[in-house]
Protein backbone atom coordinates (compact mmCIF):
# COMPACT_ATOMS: atom_id res chain seq x y z
CA UNK A 1 0.00 0.00 0.00
CA UNK A 2 1.49 3.46 -0.89
CA UNK A 3 -0.07 6.39 1.22
CA UNK A 4 -0.02 10.46 0.11
CA UNK A 5 -0.16 11.97 3.53
CA UNK A 6 -1.37 15.84 2.27
CA UNK A 7 1.69 16.38 -0.22
CA UNK A 8 2.30 19.34 -1.57
CA UNK A 9 5.45 19.79 -3.58
CA UNK A 10 5.78 23.53 -4.36
CA UNK A 11 9.00 25.17 -6.71
CA UNK A 12 11.14 27.80 -5.75
CA UNK A 13 9.28 29.81 -8.27
CA UNK A 14 6.08 29.37 -6.54
CA UNK A 15 4.70 26.81 -8.71
CA UNK A 16 2.60 24.29 -6.94
CA UNK A 17 3.20 21.28 -8.56
CA UNK A 18 0.90 19.23 -6.54
CA UNK A 19 -1.04 20.78 -3.90
CA UNK A 20 -2.30 18.68 -0.13
CA UNK A 21 -2.47 15.10 -2.02
CA UNK A 22 -3.76 12.66 0.25
CA UNK A 23 -3.97 9.36 -1.42
CA UNK A 24 -4.40 5.64 -0.85
CA UNK A 25 -2.97 3.29 -3.52
CA UNK A 26 -3.98 -0.29 -2.43
CA UNK A 27 -1.47 -2.96 -2.68
CA UNK A 28 -1.75 -5.62 -6.06
CA UNK A 29 -3.54 -3.59 -8.50
CA UNK A 30 -2.50 -1.05 -11.31
CA UNK A 31 -3.58 2.85 -10.69
CA UNK A 32 -3.44 5.07 -13.14
CA UNK A 33 -3.24 8.48 -12.31
CA UNK A 34 -4.79 10.28 -14.79
CA UNK A 35 -5.17 14.06 -16.01
CA UNK A 36 -4.47 17.06 -18.17
CA UNK A 37 -0.80 18.44 -18.69
CA UNK A 38 0.33 19.85 -15.93
CA UNK A 39 -1.64 18.63 -13.00
CA UNK A 40 1.01 17.25 -10.91
CA UNK A 41 0.65 13.47 -12.09
CA UNK A 42 4.21 12.88 -13.00
CA UNK A 43 5.40 15.21 -10.02
CA UNK A 44 3.47 12.68 -7.52
CA UNK A 45 4.65 9.65 -9.27
CA UNK A 46 7.86 10.41 -9.20
CA UNK A 47 7.83 11.65 -5.45
CA UNK A 48 6.90 7.47 -4.64
CA UNK A 49 11.00 7.04 -5.60
CA UNK A 50 11.98 10.31 -4.57
CA UNK A 51 13.50 11.25 -8.21
CA UNK A 52 11.59 14.45 -6.58
CA UNK A 53 11.22 14.90 -2.47
CA UNK A 54 7.89 16.85 -1.83
CA UNK A 55 8.05 20.12 0.05
CA UNK A 56 5.67 19.14 2.50
CA UNK A 57 3.52 15.85 4.09
CA UNK A 58 4.38 12.12 3.98
CA UNK A 59 4.45 9.37 1.34
CA UNK A 60 4.57 5.72 2.66
CA UNK A 61 5.38 2.44 1.40
CA UNK A 62 4.21 -0.26 3.48
CA UNK A 63 3.57 2.02 6.37
CA UNK A 64 7.55 2.96 5.72
CA UNK A 65 8.34 6.59 5.11
CA UNK A 66 10.26 7.25 1.88
CA UNK A 67 12.12 10.47 2.97
CA UNK A 68 13.55 8.25 5.47
CA UNK A 69 15.22 5.31 3.56
CA UNK A 70 18.13 5.42 1.65
CA UNK A 71 17.16 7.13 -1.95
CA UNK A 72 19.34 4.28 -3.88
CA UNK A 73 18.08 1.60 -2.35
CA UNK A 74 14.94 2.93 -2.48
CA UNK A 75 14.67 3.10 -5.88
CA UNK A 76 16.12 -0.30 -6.74
CA UNK A 77 13.52 -2.12 -4.88
CA UNK A 78 10.70 -0.36 -6.62
CA UNK A 79 10.59 -0.59 -10.73
CA UNK A 80 10.40 2.31 -13.24
CA UNK A 81 9.30 2.48 -17.12
CA UNK A 82 9.32 5.68 -18.83
CA UNK A 83 7.97 6.85 -22.01
CA UNK A 84 10.93 6.28 -24.41
CA UNK A 85 12.09 3.58 -22.33
CA UNK A 86 15.19 5.31 -21.28
CA UNK A 87 17.38 2.49 -22.19
CA UNK A 88 21.15 2.84 -21.82
CA UNK A 89 22.08 3.03 -25.77
CA UNK A 90 25.97 1.83 -24.60
CA UNK A 91 24.62 -1.95 -23.23
CA UNK A 92 22.94 -4.31 -24.96
CA UNK A 93 19.58 -5.62 -23.81
CA UNK A 94 20.38 -8.63 -21.66
CA UNK A 95 22.69 -5.71 -20.14
CA UNK A 96 20.04 -3.24 -19.82
CA UNK A 97 17.58 -6.11 -18.29
CA UNK A 98 20.16 -6.91 -16.14
CA UNK A 99 20.92 -3.25 -14.11
CA UNK A 100 19.61 -3.00 -11.27
CA UNK A 101 20.49 -7.26 -9.94
CA UNK A 102 23.65 -5.68 -10.80
CA UNK A 103 23.84 -2.96 -8.94
CA UNK A 104 22.09 -4.66 -6.03
CA UNK A 105 25.90 -6.89 -6.09
CA UNK A 106 24.24 -10.09 -7.75
CA UNK A 107 26.67 -11.87 -10.04
CA UNK A 108 26.97 -10.26 -13.92
CA UNK A 109 26.84 -14.43 -15.20
CA UNK A 110 23.59 -15.03 -12.72
CA UNK A 111 22.05 -11.67 -13.56
CA UNK A 112 21.95 -12.26 -17.55
CA UNK A 113 20.65 -15.54 -17.06
CA UNK A 114 17.80 -14.14 -14.99
CA UNK A 115 17.37 -11.31 -17.63
CA UNK A 116 17.18 -13.35 -20.39
CA UNK A 117 14.05 -15.20 -18.68
CA UNK A 118 12.38 -11.80 -18.57
CA UNK A 119 13.23 -10.91 -22.04
CA UNK A 120 11.73 -14.44 -22.98
CA UNK A 121 8.62 -13.42 -20.23
CA UNK A 122 7.91 -9.91 -22.32
CA UNK A 123 7.77 -11.62 -25.89
CA UNK A 124 10.94 -11.23 -26.93
CA UNK A 125 13.63 -13.58 -28.48
CA UNK A 126 17.13 -14.73 -27.14
CA UNK A 127 18.31 -13.37 -30.41
CA UNK A 128 17.33 -9.82 -29.39
CA UNK A 129 19.47 -9.92 -26.38
CA UNK A 130 22.98 -9.23 -27.86
CA UNK A 131 21.48 -6.39 -29.64
CA UNK A 132 21.55 -2.69 -28.70
CA UNK A 133 18.59 -0.59 -27.72
CA UNK A 134 18.69 1.34 -31.21
CA UNK A 135 18.66 -1.86 -33.31
CA UNK A 136 14.81 -2.53 -31.50
CA UNK A 137 11.64 -1.08 -32.65
CA UNK A 138 10.13 1.43 -30.31
CA UNK A 139 7.72 -1.47 -29.19
CA UNK A 140 10.70 -4.19 -28.57
CA UNK A 141 12.20 -1.03 -26.66
CA UNK A 142 9.73 -0.94 -24.55
CA UNK A 143 8.85 -4.64 -23.51
CA UNK A 144 12.88 -4.29 -22.78
CA UNK A 145 12.04 -1.66 -20.65
CA UNK A 146 9.27 -3.50 -18.93
CA UNK A 147 11.45 -6.83 -18.36
CA UNK A 148 14.42 -4.16 -16.75
CA UNK A 149 11.73 -2.95 -13.98
CA UNK A 150 10.80 -6.33 -13.84
CA UNK A 151 14.45 -7.93 -13.13
CA UNK A 152 14.76 -7.18 -9.22
CA UNK A 153 11.43 -8.21 -8.62
CA UNK A 154 10.15 -5.28 -7.23
CA UNK A 155 6.57 -5.67 -4.98
CA UNK A 156 6.23 -2.04 -6.67
CA UNK A 157 6.38 -0.72 -10.21
CA UNK A 158 6.09 2.91 -11.43
CA UNK A 159 5.16 3.35 -15.49
CA UNK A 160 5.40 6.95 -16.31
CA UNK A 161 3.34 7.33 -20.18
CA UNK A 162 4.71 3.76 -20.82
CA UNK A 163 2.62 3.32 -24.16
CA UNK A 164 2.29 6.54 -24.91
CA UNK A 165 5.51 6.30 -27.35
CA UNK A 166 4.33 3.58 -30.17
CA UNK A 167 2.11 4.02 -32.72
CA UNK A 168 -1.97 2.59 -31.74
CA UNK A 169 -1.55 -0.76 -33.29
CA UNK A 170 1.64 -1.42 -31.28
CA UNK A 171 0.07 -0.10 -28.48
CA UNK A 172 -2.86 -2.12 -28.09
CA UNK A 173 -0.82 -4.98 -28.16
CA UNK A 174 1.11 -3.81 -25.38
CA UNK A 175 -1.88 -3.02 -23.19
CA UNK A 176 -3.10 -6.35 -23.81
CA UNK A 177 0.13 -7.93 -22.95
CA UNK A 178 0.81 -5.66 -19.85
CA UNK A 179 -2.55 -6.55 -18.74
CA UNK A 180 -1.82 -10.53 -18.74
CA UNK A 181 1.85 -10.06 -17.16
CA UNK A 182 0.16 -8.41 -14.48
CA UNK A 183 -2.37 -10.99 -14.27
CA UNK A 184 0.59 -13.14 -13.16
CA UNK A 185 2.35 -11.26 -11.22
CA UNK A 186 0.01 -9.40 -9.51
CA UNK A 187 2.63 -6.29 -8.83
CA UNK A 188 1.42 -2.75 -7.11
CA UNK A 189 1.35 -0.56 -10.34
CA UNK A 190 1.41 3.21 -10.39
CA UNK A 191 0.63 4.43 -14.26
CA UNK A 192 0.85 7.95 -15.27
CA UNK A 193 -0.95 8.45 -18.37
CA UNK A 194 -2.90 11.45 -19.89
CA UNK A 195 -5.56 9.01 -22.10
CA UNK A 196 -8.38 8.49 -20.23
CA UNK A 197 -9.05 5.89 -22.61
CA UNK A 198 -6.04 3.61 -21.45
CA UNK A 199 -6.79 4.77 -17.68
CA UNK A 200 -10.24 3.16 -17.88
CA UNK A 201 -8.81 0.18 -19.69
CA UNK A 202 -5.78 -0.54 -17.90
CA UNK A 203 -6.88 0.67 -14.22
CA UNK A 204 -8.30 -1.21 -11.33
CA UNK A 205 -8.44 1.94 -9.61
CA UNK A 206 -8.32 5.47 -11.34
CA UNK A 207 -7.27 8.91 -9.73
CA UNK A 208 -8.20 11.55 -12.03
CA UNK A 209 -6.08 14.89 -11.35
CA UNK A 210 -7.28 18.51 -12.03
CA UNK A 211 -4.95 21.54 -12.41
CA UNK A 212 -2.68 22.34 -9.41
CA UNK A 213 -2.37 18.82 -8.66
CA UNK A 214 -5.52 18.54 -7.27
CA UNK A 215 -7.46 14.91 -6.61
CA UNK A 216 -10.56 15.35 -8.51
CA UNK A 217 -11.99 11.45 -7.85
CA UNK A 218 -10.49 8.21 -6.66
CA UNK A 219 -12.52 5.01 -7.80
CA UNK A 220 -12.99 2.33 -10.19
CA UNK A 221 -13.08 3.05 -13.82
CA UNK A 222 -16.26 1.82 -13.82
CA UNK A 223 -17.85 4.16 -11.02
CA UNK A 224 -16.10 7.18 -12.93
CA UNK A 225 -18.33 6.79 -16.20
CA UNK A 226 -21.23 5.93 -14.12
CA UNK A 227 -20.40 8.60 -11.39
CA UNK A 228 -18.35 11.55 -11.45
CA UNK A 229 -17.58 13.16 -8.90
CA UNK A 230 -18.16 17.14 -10.75
CA UNK A 231 -18.26 18.35 -14.18
CA UNK A 232 -14.34 18.54 -14.65
CA UNK A 233 -14.07 15.12 -13.95
CA UNK A 234 -17.56 14.32 -16.59
CA UNK A 235 -15.58 16.11 -18.92
CA UNK A 236 -12.51 15.06 -18.45
CA UNK A 237 -14.01 11.53 -18.88
CA UNK A 238 -15.47 12.84 -22.20
CA UNK A 239 -18.39 11.49 -24.69
CA UNK A 240 -20.12 8.23 -24.75
CA UNK A 241 -19.85 7.61 -20.74
CA UNK A 242 -23.18 5.45 -20.71
CA UNK A 243 -21.80 3.60 -23.54
CA UNK A 244 -18.26 2.87 -22.68
CA UNK A 245 -19.64 2.13 -18.88
CA UNK A 246 -21.70 -1.08 -20.26
CA UNK A 247 -17.98 -2.71 -20.66
CA UNK A 248 -17.80 -3.15 -17.03
CA UNK A 249 -21.36 -4.57 -17.10
CA UNK A 250 -21.62 -8.13 -17.67
CA UNK A 251 -24.37 -10.17 -19.76
CA UNK A 252 -24.87 -12.99 -17.70
CA UNK A 253 -28.59 -11.61 -15.96
CA UNK A 254 -29.68 -10.96 -19.15
CA UNK A 255 -32.74 -12.73 -20.10
CA UNK A 256 -32.83 -14.29 -23.94
CA UNK A 257 -35.72 -15.13 -25.80
CA UNK A 258 -35.77 -18.94 -28.08
CA UNK A 259 -34.21 -18.10 -30.90
CA UNK A 260 -36.93 -19.47 -33.36
CA UNK A 261 -38.77 -16.37 -31.75
CA UNK A 262 -39.85 -13.81 -34.87
CA UNK A 263 -38.32 -10.35 -34.95
CA UNK A 264 -39.64 -7.61 -37.02
CA UNK A 265 -40.64 -10.16 -39.59
CA UNK A 266 -37.49 -12.03 -39.67
CA UNK A 267 -36.43 -15.31 -38.32
CA UNK A 268 -32.91 -16.92 -37.10
CA UNK A 269 -31.72 -19.52 -39.63
CA UNK A 270 -29.99 -22.31 -38.49
CA UNK A 271 -27.16 -24.60 -39.97
CA UNK A 272 -27.37 -28.65 -38.75
CA UNK A 273 -24.78 -28.10 -35.85
CA UNK A 274 -27.41 -25.17 -34.91
CA UNK A 275 -24.53 -22.13 -35.38
CA UNK A 276 -26.24 -19.27 -36.73
CA UNK A 277 -26.39 -18.34 -40.48
CA UNK A 278 -28.39 -15.01 -40.49
CA UNK A 279 -31.73 -13.87 -40.88
CA UNK A 280 -34.30 -14.63 -43.27
CA UNK A 281 -37.53 -12.76 -44.11
CA UNK A 282 -39.13 -12.74 -47.41
CA UNK A 283 -36.03 -11.83 -49.26
CA UNK A 284 -32.16 -12.80 -48.85
CA UNK A 285 -30.25 -13.83 -45.92
CA UNK A 286 -29.50 -11.18 -43.90
CA UNK A 287 -25.99 -11.36 -42.08
CA UNK A 288 -25.84 -11.53 -38.23
CA UNK A 289 -23.01 -9.04 -37.60
CA UNK A 290 -21.73 -11.43 -34.81
CA UNK A 291 -22.74 -13.13 -31.76
CA UNK A 292 -22.04 -12.92 -28.29
CA UNK A 293 -20.77 -15.43 -25.29
CA UNK A 294 -22.57 -15.13 -21.62
CA UNK A 295 -19.47 -13.37 -19.89
CA UNK A 296 -19.40 -10.82 -22.85
CA UNK A 297 -19.95 -7.17 -21.28
CA UNK A 298 -23.35 -5.29 -22.41
CA UNK A 299 -21.17 -3.01 -24.81
CA UNK A 300 -20.57 -6.08 -27.43
CA UNK A 301 -24.54 -7.13 -26.59
CA UNK A 302 -25.33 -3.47 -27.69
CA UNK A 303 -23.50 -3.39 -30.56
CA UNK A 304 -24.61 -6.19 -31.85
CA UNK A 305 -28.18 -4.89 -31.21
CA UNK A 306 -27.39 -1.94 -33.18
CA UNK A 307 -25.86 -3.90 -36.07
CA UNK A 308 -28.24 -6.75 -36.61
CA UNK A 309 -30.97 -6.03 -39.35
CA UNK A 310 -33.74 -7.40 -36.98
CA UNK A 311 -32.29 -5.24 -33.91
CA UNK A 312 -31.39 -8.10 -31.61
CA UNK A 313 -28.32 -9.94 -30.55
CA UNK A 314 -27.95 -13.96 -30.77
CA UNK A 315 -26.26 -15.31 -27.81
CA UNK A 316 -24.47 -18.85 -29.11
CA UNK A 317 -22.29 -21.38 -26.37
CA UNK A 318 -18.95 -22.70 -26.26
CA UNK A 319 -19.52 -24.73 -29.47
CA UNK A 320 -20.94 -21.76 -30.89
CA UNK A 321 -24.48 -22.84 -31.15
CA UNK A 322 -27.23 -20.13 -31.41
CA UNK A 323 -29.08 -21.06 -27.44
CA UNK A 324 -30.98 -17.35 -27.58
CA UNK A 325 -31.49 -13.94 -28.84
CA UNK A 326 -31.66 -10.52 -27.12
CA UNK A 327 -33.92 -7.81 -28.73
CA UNK A 328 -33.08 -4.26 -28.37
CA UNK A 329 -36.04 -3.46 -26.26
CA UNK A 330 -35.80 -5.84 -23.48
CA UNK A 331 -31.60 -4.55 -23.46
CA UNK A 332 -32.81 -1.33 -23.41
CA UNK A 333 -35.49 -2.43 -20.43
CA UNK A 334 -32.53 -4.07 -18.53
CA UNK A 335 -29.92 -1.29 -18.82
CA UNK A 336 -32.75 1.22 -17.55
CA UNK A 337 -33.19 -1.39 -14.47
CA UNK A 338 -29.61 -1.39 -13.80
CA UNK A 339 -28.92 2.24 -13.99
CA UNK A 340 -31.88 2.52 -11.30
CA UNK A 341 -30.50 0.14 -8.68
CA UNK A 342 -26.99 1.88 -9.13
CA UNK A 343 -28.73 5.22 -8.23
CA UNK A 344 -30.50 4.19 -5.81
CA UNK A 345 -27.78 2.06 -4.00
CA UNK A 346 -25.94 5.23 -3.28
CA UNK A 347 -28.68 6.51 -1.50
CA UNK A 348 -28.41 10.06 -2.63
CA UNK B 1 72.95 11.46 -57.57
CA UNK B 2 69.04 11.64 -57.14
CA UNK B 3 66.88 12.90 -54.68
CA UNK B 4 66.00 9.05 -52.81
CA UNK B 5 69.78 8.30 -52.87
CA UNK B 6 70.52 11.56 -50.88
CA UNK B 7 67.78 10.75 -48.11
CA UNK B 8 69.15 7.24 -48.08
CA UNK B 9 72.71 8.49 -47.46
CA UNK B 10 71.57 11.07 -45.00
CA UNK B 11 70.08 8.04 -43.20
CA UNK B 12 73.05 5.90 -43.23
CA UNK B 13 75.15 8.65 -41.66
CA UNK B 14 72.37 10.01 -39.13
CA UNK B 15 70.15 7.39 -38.19
CA UNK B 16 71.12 7.30 -34.74
CA UNK B 17 69.75 10.79 -34.53
CA UNK B 18 66.78 10.35 -36.65
CA UNK B 19 65.54 7.70 -34.34
CA UNK B 20 66.39 9.78 -31.29
CA UNK B 21 64.18 12.76 -32.73
CA UNK B 22 61.65 10.32 -33.37
CA UNK B 23 61.50 8.89 -29.99
CA UNK B 24 62.09 12.19 -28.58
CA UNK B 25 58.81 13.65 -31.00
CA UNK B 26 57.15 10.38 -29.40
CA UNK B 27 56.86 11.47 -25.67
CA UNK B 28 56.90 15.00 -26.22
CA UNK B 29 53.90 14.78 -28.25
CA UNK B 30 51.88 12.18 -26.27
CA UNK B 31 52.81 12.71 -22.72
CA UNK B 32 51.34 16.01 -22.83
CA UNK B 33 47.99 14.84 -24.58
CA UNK B 34 47.98 12.24 -21.52
CA UNK B 35 48.19 14.86 -18.99
CA UNK B 36 45.75 16.79 -20.36
CA UNK B 37 43.05 13.84 -21.02
CA UNK B 38 43.64 12.47 -17.29
CA UNK B 39 42.80 16.84 -16.27
CA UNK B 40 40.10 17.34 -18.76
CA UNK B 41 37.68 14.66 -16.92
CA UNK B 42 37.28 16.49 -13.87
CA UNK B 43 37.54 19.92 -15.43
CA UNK B 44 34.70 19.21 -17.74
CA UNK B 45 32.31 17.64 -14.73
CA UNK B 46 32.85 20.47 -12.55
CA UNK B 47 31.59 22.83 -15.65
CA UNK B 48 28.71 20.12 -16.28
CA UNK B 49 27.79 20.08 -12.57
CA UNK B 50 28.28 23.87 -11.49
CA UNK B 51 26.70 26.38 -14.03
CA UNK B 52 29.41 28.98 -12.28
CA UNK B 53 32.34 27.48 -13.32
CA UNK B 54 31.48 27.11 -17.10
CA UNK B 55 31.78 30.33 -18.01
CA UNK B 56 35.19 31.25 -16.85
CA UNK B 57 36.68 27.84 -17.40
CA UNK B 58 35.94 27.80 -21.22
CA UNK B 59 37.19 31.88 -21.68
CA UNK B 60 40.17 30.75 -20.48
CA UNK B 61 40.76 27.45 -22.41
CA UNK B 62 39.91 30.22 -25.54
CA UNK B 63 42.78 32.35 -24.07
CA UNK B 64 45.24 29.95 -23.39
CA UNK B 65 44.94 28.62 -27.40
CA UNK B 66 45.33 31.87 -28.71
CA UNK B 67 48.80 32.29 -26.49
CA UNK B 68 51.19 32.03 -29.56
CA UNK B 69 53.37 29.01 -29.01
CA UNK B 70 56.83 30.26 -29.53
CA UNK B 71 55.48 32.69 -26.80
CA UNK B 72 54.67 30.36 -24.05
CA UNK B 73 57.86 28.27 -24.91
CA UNK B 74 59.35 31.39 -24.12
CA UNK B 75 57.48 32.46 -21.04
CA UNK B 76 57.48 29.24 -19.36
CA UNK B 77 61.06 29.33 -18.07
CA UNK B 78 60.37 32.56 -16.39
CA UNK B 79 57.25 31.57 -14.63
CA UNK B 80 58.34 27.73 -13.74
CA UNK B 81 62.18 28.55 -13.06
CA UNK B 82 63.50 26.01 -15.71
CA UNK B 83 66.38 26.17 -18.08
CA UNK B 84 65.13 27.34 -21.63
CA UNK B 85 66.17 23.83 -22.58
CA UNK B 86 64.56 22.24 -20.44
CA UNK B 87 61.75 19.81 -21.92
CA UNK B 88 59.79 20.34 -19.37
CA UNK B 89 58.69 23.32 -20.94
CA UNK B 90 57.26 21.72 -24.05
CA UNK B 91 55.41 19.56 -22.23
CA UNK B 92 53.69 22.31 -20.00
CA UNK B 93 52.83 24.11 -23.00
CA UNK B 94 51.08 21.53 -24.86
CA UNK B 95 49.73 20.17 -21.92
CA UNK B 96 48.50 22.99 -21.70
CA UNK B 97 46.80 23.37 -25.13
CA UNK B 98 45.83 19.97 -25.35
CA UNK B 99 43.65 21.01 -21.89
CA UNK B 100 42.11 23.75 -23.37
CA UNK B 101 40.95 22.01 -26.43
CA UNK B 102 40.01 18.34 -24.49
CA UNK B 103 37.94 20.31 -22.01
CA UNK B 104 35.79 21.51 -24.17
CA UNK B 105 35.09 18.58 -25.75
CA UNK B 106 34.69 16.55 -22.96
CA UNK B 107 32.07 19.31 -21.81
CA UNK B 108 30.44 18.61 -25.02
CA UNK B 109 30.20 14.84 -24.78
CA UNK B 110 29.08 15.12 -21.39
CA UNK B 111 26.18 17.33 -22.68
CA UNK B 112 25.37 15.35 -25.64
CA UNK B 113 24.11 12.85 -23.44
CA UNK B 114 20.05 12.53 -23.66
CA UNK B 115 18.75 13.41 -20.28
CA UNK B 116 15.87 10.50 -20.33
CA UNK B 117 18.57 8.08 -19.76
CA UNK B 118 20.98 9.82 -16.97
CA UNK B 119 17.04 10.41 -15.51
CA UNK B 120 16.46 6.43 -16.03
CA UNK B 121 19.92 5.56 -14.30
CA UNK B 122 19.21 7.40 -11.33
CA UNK B 123 15.53 5.78 -11.36
CA UNK B 124 17.07 2.35 -11.36
CA UNK B 125 19.32 2.96 -8.29
CA UNK B 126 22.43 4.24 -9.76
CA UNK B 127 24.58 6.60 -6.65
CA UNK B 128 25.95 9.82 -8.16
CA UNK B 129 29.53 8.42 -8.78
CA UNK B 130 29.13 5.17 -10.46
CA UNK B 131 26.65 6.83 -12.38
CA UNK B 132 29.32 8.68 -14.04
CA UNK B 133 31.70 6.37 -14.89
CA UNK B 134 29.39 3.88 -15.76
CA UNK B 135 26.96 5.58 -18.06
CA UNK B 136 27.66 9.15 -18.28
CA UNK B 137 31.55 8.88 -18.93
CA UNK B 138 31.03 5.99 -21.33
CA UNK B 139 28.28 7.50 -23.39
CA UNK B 140 30.31 10.86 -23.57
CA UNK B 141 33.05 8.82 -25.09
CA UNK B 142 32.32 8.95 -28.94
CA UNK B 143 32.60 12.97 -28.87
CA UNK B 144 35.47 13.05 -26.04
CA UNK B 145 37.89 10.64 -28.31
CA UNK B 146 36.73 12.75 -31.52
CA UNK B 147 38.35 15.67 -29.44
CA UNK B 148 41.49 13.57 -28.20
CA UNK B 149 42.20 12.48 -31.89
CA UNK B 150 42.36 16.49 -32.52
CA UNK B 151 44.79 17.26 -29.81
CA UNK B 152 46.68 14.05 -30.43
CA UNK B 153 47.45 14.79 -34.28
CA UNK B 154 48.11 18.94 -33.79
CA UNK B 155 50.19 18.31 -30.77
CA UNK B 156 52.64 16.36 -32.76
CA UNK B 157 52.45 19.06 -35.38
CA UNK B 158 53.12 21.20 -33.08
CA UNK B 159 56.24 19.72 -31.20
CA UNK B 160 58.20 20.81 -34.14
CA UNK B 161 58.01 24.06 -33.11
CA UNK B 162 60.01 23.14 -29.86
CA UNK B 163 63.06 22.89 -32.47
CA UNK B 164 63.29 26.37 -32.29
CA UNK B 165 64.35 26.68 -29.11
CA UNK B 166 66.77 24.18 -29.24
CA UNK B 167 64.25 20.85 -27.54
CA UNK B 168 64.41 17.41 -29.52
CA UNK B 169 61.53 15.91 -32.00
CA UNK B 170 61.74 15.53 -35.54
CA UNK B 171 61.67 19.60 -35.71
CA UNK B 172 65.67 19.26 -35.31
CA UNK B 173 65.32 17.86 -38.41
CA UNK B 174 63.88 20.91 -40.20
CA UNK B 175 66.42 23.13 -38.59
CA UNK B 176 68.87 20.81 -39.43
CA UNK B 177 67.93 21.17 -43.19
CA UNK B 178 67.89 24.89 -42.63
CA UNK B 179 71.16 25.36 -40.86
CA UNK B 180 72.79 23.10 -44.12
CA UNK B 181 71.27 25.86 -46.67
CA UNK B 182 67.82 23.74 -47.40
CA UNK B 183 69.22 21.04 -47.79
CA UNK B 184 66.05 19.15 -48.64
CA UNK B 185 66.15 15.37 -47.51
CA UNK B 186 66.32 15.85 -43.52
CA UNK B 187 63.49 18.18 -43.74
CA UNK B 188 61.64 15.44 -46.41
CA UNK B 189 62.51 12.64 -43.61
CA UNK B 190 61.41 14.64 -40.82
CA UNK B 191 57.86 15.60 -42.38
CA UNK B 192 57.27 11.99 -43.67
CA UNK B 193 57.80 10.63 -39.81
CA UNK B 194 55.59 13.39 -38.67
CA UNK B 195 52.68 12.63 -40.81
CA UNK B 196 53.25 9.02 -40.66
CA UNK B 197 53.67 9.37 -36.79
CA UNK B 198 50.26 11.43 -36.84
CA UNK B 199 48.77 8.41 -39.20
CA UNK B 200 49.69 5.84 -36.79
CA UNK B 201 48.60 6.87 -33.49
CA UNK B 202 44.85 8.63 -35.18
CA UNK B 203 44.81 5.09 -36.15
CA UNK B 204 45.46 3.60 -32.66
CA UNK B 205 42.70 5.89 -31.01
CA UNK B 206 40.33 5.19 -33.73
CA UNK B 207 40.62 1.51 -32.98
CA UNK B 208 40.54 2.16 -29.60
CA UNK B 209 37.45 3.99 -30.12
CA UNK B 210 35.47 1.24 -31.91
CA UNK B 211 36.58 -1.29 -29.32
CA UNK B 212 35.15 0.98 -26.08
CA UNK B 213 32.36 2.19 -28.07
CA UNK B 214 30.66 -0.51 -30.02
CA UNK B 215 27.09 0.60 -30.00
CA UNK B 216 28.15 3.67 -32.26
CA UNK B 217 28.22 0.63 -34.74
CA UNK B 218 25.07 -0.33 -34.24
CA UNK B 219 23.67 2.83 -34.77
CA UNK B 220 25.68 3.51 -37.77
CA UNK B 221 24.69 0.39 -39.60
CA UNK B 222 21.05 1.48 -39.50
Amino acid sequence: MIEFDDVTKRYPDGTVAVGGLSLTIPTGGITVLVGPSGCGKTTSLRMINRMIDPTSGTIRIDGEDVLKQDPALLRRSIGYVIQHAGLFPHRTVVDNVATVPVLNGVPRKQARARAYELLERVGLTAGMADRYPVQLSGGQQQRVGVARALAADPPVMLMDEPFSAVDPVVREGLQQEFLRLQGELGKTIVMVTHDIDEAIKLGDHVAVFAEGGRLAQLSTPEELLSKPADDFVAGFVGRDRGYRGLSFAGSADLAVEPVTTEVEGLRLSLDDAGRPLGWTGSGALLPTEGSFHLGDSLRVVTDLTLLSPAGAAVRVDAEGRADGIVRQGALAAYVRERQLGRLGSTGS
Amino acid sequence: MNFIDEVRTYLDINHEAVVQSLVDHIWLALLPVAIAFVLSLPIGWLVVRFGWVRHPVLTLSSVIYTVPSLALLLLLPGILHTSVLDPLNVVVALSLYSLALLVRTVVDGLESIDDQVVQSATAMGYRPTRRWFTVELPLALPVILSGLRVATVANISMVTVAALIGIGGLGQLFTRGFQLGFYAPPIAIGLVLCVLLALVADTAIVLVQRLLTPWTRAEDAR
